[in-house]
């Protein structure tokens, strides 16, 4: 009666030819266990499944995969919410290359990450206390500097599948518009003039898949609209 | 910053901007002919022809043409960039779909003002 | 050996959270090669989890605030077994390391004035306690840990820090002369095991919360730097000392921040009360950690806990209003959400008191170089060994952390240890050379772990660790329990040697990385425990229901743990502070 029916993304590059689902009976008593803990009652099974986590609640980013079809983080996501049917499957995150089961290679998602130069830009001598911002300048951050590259969106993200070397994708979007939007942040032209080729932002479709997954409540999208929005009074 | 040669603006912004300057055009044309048809039911050659042969609806025409012309492009060169790994058939491609544009818009011109 | 792979750096800082993150960017910055070794990538540590804020005198929410006065909470906080001169540094040090965190880019919250958001936190006062709360806590809401973490790594890839990023350190490598000359480790993802040379090795590990059932922690918390430097032969200092931070979340064991009481929220027992009225008259809610824990303990012991099994009491916020809870505790309010199914807008959290903080750790001085005994018990400095942050005992805490006083000492200290080690390095250092005997001790239990054949598996016997020192070394200690504990240690030490590891491939082999993370908890566990058993008294987080004072007389010293012997030994107390009064030890009230 409590027994979860789990399916799972195998794949072991020493082994395995090819990647393979493999099934899992977890025996969950009933409870609402989130995800994460799922995952620890399997690899008691069997050790050597892999999978990556850290916090186990929800803010190291270490978790984040695809659950039923839908990415997430596991340790933030209770069998109740995303169990149909008594069935549960899942796979790494989509679009990056697979390391090891559920762990894949988020080099080319960390390297959108560093390209736009993820750090406060400021090239006015620094005062001898913290330089001054209003709540209201500040308010502007919120929404923007609590993601936890998770790589959720992403790699939810059409754009960023076709296109992982050249369009920054929702995180690093997410990013750039943080320093944009950040009133001691004085590199905005440079910023902008890095950004107004044809894939860095512009391969966004707007289609929100981002919006749709991001575990912290996030709105990338909104972000790279202001982002065009100030590309454009920058060239207009 | 991503650089890339067989985009002619080699801007983002400017063919986003294109792409919706050209949309607008391209619906107000739309809307215009279908009205015009709307009103003109029982629409013979001659008048027909005698819309086409005012300088401004040659003007509209050819600025639908053009907008036409830079939205394709556009909208074909994104997908090809999607879709397309190889590069030589990419560029292909892309080579065809820019003759064949160039061939349209053309001839387009000589149909709008030629004899 | 002779075929393992070489790696040489400057400096090698293992661990990625806030403290090795603040030295990597001082020595990055002064252009030393400089590596930071995480087992995670290193936005995923534990410092991301921290909330509240960080503690420090900028004089923001009272332009007289003065660093003195946080330095006489910190020294009362610790119940006066923190280092004199050490707190001095860290609080009149602070405001720098927070101004220049700023400057970074960290978001803090603003007050009207445009200046950094303070917010009152447990055992802040003025005027030596004689002026009433203070507060003094700069925060970003309640997420500053992550906003501090994710500020620093930024910082450092603007200073192109090389990153051994999902790199596991498997032991120290120590020469003949007892010289710390780099490590062994593992990168996970291929399984390769690389000597790393290095004329500074930096522990910077964080912490062990998970030697405990029922704790704060991230799974990644092994006590990984103090298991390796245990397995060294240097000792350890005020490992007995735990906190047991007052409101982690019933059942699930999640933090919820000092913040919301800093922000009006009080605790209530299952009749309504608002008991901490009669523990702590005056600071009531806002007392020390270990004073608020062991308040809630004896009210649930006295039969007046929340819930059926009277097990927990409740955190009251619903009073605040959305608009506050919203603006300054939008992590709270989610969490809540998540791991109590509770909105504190409208219903309370349940909470009880969860292993949060290792106080102890390796000793060191203010520049983070680490401190063993000679055999007169003078201290010495050991060579080409660093620690910071929780891994580090400088001792600012003492016997008992204040909220903030964590990501203050995170970065005031890995800044310090940065700047040291950039000195000694100008003043020119060589690589010490290690034998192939050096190298293969280090390799040791990875080899043994490598060679197992049959036995136990590691989930099992964490589990058992962890019982353990839940059931006999928590909140209030007794001798009969503990020294159960210490001998049910002792055996299950004997069951984790022949221990087997099931998987022994090479790619992204998480067991293999648990197996060597529960010698690493064993390790600790066993250094708590005998501390523990041989303090006979009772001091900050250190509570026993058979020596129920303090005693000041006999243990007004630091414990050391010697692993080879081990024995607990003691460490003089430093009541020398450079510029300000020594603050004389007195009875804590709150």
């Amino acid at each position: 009666m409590s027994t979860l029916q789990v399916s799972i993304y195998r794949y072991n590059p020493e082994t395995d030819s090819a990647p393979y689902m493999q099934e899992f009976q977890v025996d969950t008593q009933g409870r609402d266990l989130m995800v994460l803990d799922v995952l620890h009652l399997m690899k008691e099974q069997d050790n050597g499944l892999a999978y990556r986590r850290s916090c186990r609640e929800g803010v190291c980013g270490s978790d984040g995969m695809n659950m039923n079809g839908k990415n997430g983080l596991a340790c933030i996501t209770p069998l109740s919410e995303v169990v149909k049917k008594g069935k549960l499957v899942l796979r790494p995150l989509p679009g990056l290359p697979v390391i090891r089961d559920l762990v894949v290679d988020m080099g080319l998602f960390y390297k959108q990450y560093e390209r736009i130069q993820p750090y406060l830009q400021n090239d006015t001598p620094a005062p001898a206390i913290e330089r001054l911002q209003s709540p209201e300048e500040r308010d502007k951050l919120d929404g923007l500097y609590e993601c936890i590259l998770c790589a959720c969106c992403s790699t939810a993200c059409p754009s960023f599948w076709w296109n992982p070397d050249k369009f920054v994708g929702p995180a690093g979007l997410l990013q750039a518009y943080r320093f944009l939007a950040d009133s001691r942040d004085t590199a905005t032209r440079e910023r902008l003039t890095e950004l107004e080729d044809p894939f860095s932002v512009f391969r966004c479709r707007g289609i929100m898949n981002c919006v749709a997954v991001c575990p912290k409540g996030l709105n990338p999208t909104r972000a790279i609209g202001k982002i065009r929005e100030m590309l454009l009074a920058n060239a207009t | 910053m991503v650089t890339n040669i067989t985009n002619f603006g080699r801007s983002g912004l400017s063919d986003w901007l294109v792409q919706r300057v050209s949309a607008i055009i391209l619906a107000l044309y739309t809307l215009f002919i279908v009205a015009y048809l709307l009103l003109n039911p029982g629409l013979d050659y001659a008048t027909w022809s005698g819309l086409f042969a005012q300088t401004w609806m040659r003007i509209f025409s050819l600025l639908a043409f053009v907008s036409i012309a830079a939205h394709a492009w556009i909208g074909l060169w994104t997908v090809t960039t999607d879709y397309l790994k190889p590069t030589g058939l990419r560029v292909g491609i892309q080579t065809f779909i820019i003759l064949a544009i160039f061939v349209f818009l053309v001839w387009g011109i000589q149909i709008l003002w030629g004899a | 050996m002779s075929n393992m792979r070489s790696l040489s750096f400057d400096a090698i800082i293992i661990g990625g959270g806030g403290s090795g993150l603040r030295a990597a960017l001082e020595l990055a910055k002064s252009g030393k090669k400089t590596a930071v070794l995480s087992k995670v990538f290193p936005t995923r540590s534990h410092t991301v989890s921290a909330q509240g804020g960080i503690t420090c005198a900028i004089a923001s929410a009272d332009p007289e605030d003065d660093w003195r006065w946080h330095m006489y909470d910190t020294v009362k906080g610790g119940d006066y077994i923190a280092d004199q001169d050490a707190a001095e540094y860290m609080c009149s040090e602070g405001p720098k390391a927070v101004f220049e965190l700023e400057h970074m880019g960290l978001p803090f919250s603003r007050f009207d004035n445009g200046r950094i958001y303070q917010r009152p936190f447990g055992g802040q006062s003025k005027n030596f306690g004689e002026g009433g709360q203070a507060a003094r806590t700069c925060a970003a809401a309640d997420r500053t840990g992550h906003a501090l973490l994710h500020t620093l790594y930024q910082n450092n890839l603007k200073n192109n820090t090389t990153f051994l990023n999902e790199w596991y350190a498997v032991d120290l490598v120590k020469n003949a002369n007892g010289d710390v000359v780099g490590c062994i480790a593992m990168d996970i993802e291929t399984g390769e095991v690389v000597h790393v040379k290095s004329k500074a090795t930096v522990l910077a590990t964080g912490g062990a919360g998970r030697i405990y059932a029922s704790t704060t922690n991230a799974l990644i918390n092994t006590g990984d730097g103090i298991g390796m430097a245990l397995r060294a032969g240097f000792p350890m200092q005020d490992m007995e000392m735990w906190q047991f931070h007052p409101t982690g979340i019933y059942g699930a064991g999640t933090l919820v921040t000092e913040g919301c009481r800093g922000e009006g929220g009080y605790l209530v027992n299952k009749d309504g009360e608002r008991f901490m009225e009669r523990y702590a008259p005056n600071a009531k809610d806002l007392a020390g950690r270990d004073v608020v824990a062991r308040s809630m303990v004896m009210e649930i012991l006295e039969g007046r806990g929340c819930g059926e099994q009277g097990d927990h009491v409740f955190l009251k916020l619903d009073h605040l209003g959305e608009e506050v809870l919203g603006k300054r505790l939008p992590g709270i309010v989610e969490l809540s959400k998540t791991f109590a199914h509770v909105d504190p807008a409208k219903e309370p959290i349940p909470v009880v008191p969860t292993c949060h903080y290792m106080m102890g750790g390796i000793p060191t001085n203010v520049h983070g170089q680490a401190i063993m005994q000679d055999a007169d018990g003078n201290d010495q400095v050991v060579g080409g060994l660093f620690a910071c942050g929780e891994a580090a005992c400088v001792s600012v805490h003492g016997a008992n952390r204040l909220g903030g006083n964590s990501l203050l000492d995170l970065v005031v200290f890995g800044r310090a240890a940065g700047m040291f080690i950039e000195g000694a390095l100008n003043e020119g250092i060589d690589y010490l050379e290690a034998s192939e005997s050096d190298i293969e001790s280090a390799m040791k239990r990875m080899t043994r772990w490598n060679e197992s054949g049959e036995g136990e598996t590691v989930p099992e016997l964490k589990r058992e660790l962890q019982s353990i020192m839940q059931n006999s070394f928590g909140v209030f200690r007794e001798e009969a329990n503990m020294q159960k504990g210490v001998k049910q240690l002792a055996e299950l030490r004997e069951r984790i040697a022949k221990a087997h590891l099931p998987d022994k491939s090479n790619a992204f082999n998480t067991a293999r990385v648990e197996a060597l993370e529960l010698d690493n908890l064993m390790e600790v566990a066993e250094a708590t425990a005998i501390a523990a058993l041989d303090r006979k008294e009772s001091r900050g987080a250190h509570s026993r229901y058979d020596y129920p004072d303090r005693d000041d007389v006999n243990w007004l010293k630091h414990s050391l743990y010697f692993p080879t012997e081990k024995r607990v030994g003691k460490r003089d107390v430093n009541f020398a502070p450079r510029t300000v009064d020594t603050f004389e030890p007195k009875v804590r009230t709150y």
